[in-house]
């Protein structure tokens, strides 16, 4: 594969097969072709330097944390913290304390609905999500609204995958308690304006929710220029391990929500009479927590600080223009998803063939898609379809490989005839 | 095999393109619905069975090509057996869908239904031509909805 070197306004040119050369998988033959990863937004491949902190960590450092005197103890701490303060640099939140070690998105997520939602929604009251969430911000207000009486109501999209804002406005009210919203579409790939919708949710007194699992490995965020109460990441979208994330949640919510869980580690003291429980964030954190994970997140996020976000997104940027332009000219495709904001995701439906016979016929030639309804069933409901496939881009992709997806959609069609 | 006109034999565009048995039936003696919560495929199966014999049967749902092509061969096969020979039958194909890869499969009897044996190389795909079966296998045995998670 030739080198692609991208340059942007006051950053160096970016050696992409220098980066790809972190990356060993990508160095492999899928059915005797070179393999061309683009399902980016299911998971993203790992840098050598993520993977080799974790085999560091158990080779030199492993030891419970918060817990020990000894020497191994205070090493994985000391590496353990680390970490809660670079992921608050990395969302710009205002205090360490802020930031709470989940699982992923997914249970960052159900933390709130759980802890948040079934102290402070209650019969009556409205929680509002958009109809571009993905399964994971629909199904725990669900359950809220099942063990509160609370109602849940959507904020629909145009035929582009805009949020109708205009909808929302009329929806909003003092009845409104909780307004969840996806960053970056996993499916549409939209970029939601987030800070406006935080803003109409606290001018009606309601907590502003927002799933950055999409957006984080694509765009700077700053969850106080946002405004949002509530933010959730994941590792593995971003070139991390999987099983770990974090929650930033705003400190005096946090304060006031009950624990999520009841474990080691969330407690000051314990009698059977009474328990404290512990400050933030170790509240939040019951049990042993993954120590191996929260270290190689932390390399994960040093991995894109070297790069550079600015890069990453110019870079993703042009690959998704330039993926847009090619398969829009192949006959009897439909773009699923076209907001004027985007972010690396291109969703699209070939008449005529099923996402997953697109998806087989692509691995053919060792190409990975994703094929499905991404879980966003709705999503797919509202454009009348079942599937969509979905190439989604990362830092270590090439134009020529998006040359690959499009000699291989012409396969499609020839063998669809 | 791993050749893709193997897996896309002609027969299977063919069941695709213009699916045998694509509709409703009002008068059906029984049918299930079968789903694939996984991809989202969706299926139909109405049967009408007079006393222990198939005289009719027909499908309708949204899938992929092997789904739609096993659904529309399924009901050409099934047309006029007994429900007995039926439930023979969606044993023999379940177990050639599910045979490990590179194992023998005896195909006598299955006929034209033999064309779907290269699925079984593709584990992502062997739901898509096995939930028309599970689904029929549901019908006959009364009907309700039949899920392949």
């Amino acid at each position: 594969m030739n080198t692609t070197s991208v340059t942007d306004a006051g950053a160096t040119a970016l050696d992409i097969e220098a980066i790809r050369a972190e990356f060993p998988v990508l160095d492999q033959q899928v059915r005797g072709r070179q393999l061309v990863y683009l399902d980016n937004a299911a998971t993203t491949q790992k840098p050598r330097q993520v993977v080799e902190e974790i085999a560091r960590y158990y080779y030199e450092d492993n030891a419970n944390v918060h817990r020990g005197v000894h020497t191994l103890s205070q090493r994985a701490t000391k590496s353990f913290d680390a970490v809660r303060r670079k992921v608050r640099e990395f969302v710009n939140a205002a205090d360490e304390r802020e930031i709470i070690f989940v699982r992923g998105a997914t249970e960052a997520i159900n933390l709130v609905a759980q802890s948040y939602g079934r102290s402070f929604i209650g019969a009556g009251d409205e929680i509002v999500i958009s109809e571009m969430e993905h399964h994971s911000d629909i199904v725990p207000w669900q359950m809220v609204c099942e063990q509160t009486g609370a109602t849940l109501r959507t904020i629909p999209f145009n035929d582009r995958g805009e949020l109708r804002l205009d909808v929302l406005a009329g929806m909003l009210s003092e009845r409104t308690k909780l307004v969840a919203c996806v960053h970056v579409s996993n499916a549409l790939g939209t970029i939601n304006p987030i800070k406006e919708i935080a803003a109409m949710a606290h001018a009606h007194g309601a907590v502003m929710l927002v799933d950055g699992a999409q957006a984080a490995p694509h765009l700077r965020i700053d969850v106080q220029d946002l405004g949002c109460d509530f933010y959730t990441i994941s590792s593995h979208k971003m070139y991390g391990p999987t099983g770990i994330g974090a929650l930033y949640g705003r400190r005096e919510l946090l304060e006031k929500m009950p624990p999520y869980q009841g474990g080691g580690d969330m407690i000051a003291s314990v009698t059977f009479e009474k328990t404290e429980y512990n400050v933030l964030p170790y509240k939040f954190e019951a049990g042993t927590p993954n120590i191996e994970g929260v270290i190689a997140f932390g390399a994960a996020i040093d991995f894109f600080e070297r790069i550079g976000i600015e890069r990453i997104a110019a870079h993703e940027a042009d690959l998704l223009a330039y993926a847009t332009e090619k398969i829009s000219q192949i006959p009897g495709v439909t773009i699923i998803g076209r907001a004027a904001n985007k972010a690396s995701v291109l969703s699209f439906v070939l008449e005529g063939v099923h996402a997953h016979d697109i998806g087989t016929i692509l691995d053919f030639d060792g190409i990975a898609i994703r094929a499905g309804h991404h879980c966003a069933q709705p999503v797919m409901q509202c454009y009348g379809i079942a599937a969509t496939a979905r190439a989604s881009f990362a830092i270590y992709n090439t134009r020529q490989e998006v040359d690959a997806l499009v000699a291989a959609l012409a396969k499609v069609k020839e063998v669809f005839g | 095999m791993s050749d893709l006109s193997e897996l896309y034999q002609d027969m299977i565009l063919d069941h695709n393109r213009s699916p045998r048995n694509f509709r409703a039936m009002p008068d059906a003696t029984a049918l299930a619905h079968g789903h694939n919560p996984l991809c989202g495929d969706n299926v139909t199966i109405y049967v009408k069975l007079e006393g222990e014999r198939i005289v009719d049967v027909s499908f309708e749902g949204s899938g992929c090509a092997i789904s739609k092509a096993s659904a529309s061969m399924m009901t050409a096969e099934l047309k006029g057996k007994t429900r007995e020979e039926a439930e023979t039958l969606f044993e023999r194909v379940h177990d050639m869908l599910t045979r490990e890869a590179g194992t023998f499969v005896d195909i006598e009897g299955l006929g034209k239904l033999a064309v779907l044996s290269g699925v079984s190389e593709f584990p992502a795909r062997v739901k898509c031509a096995s939930l028309p079966w599970h689904t029929v296998h549901t019908a006959l045995e009364g009907g309700e909805t039949v899920s392949t998670e």
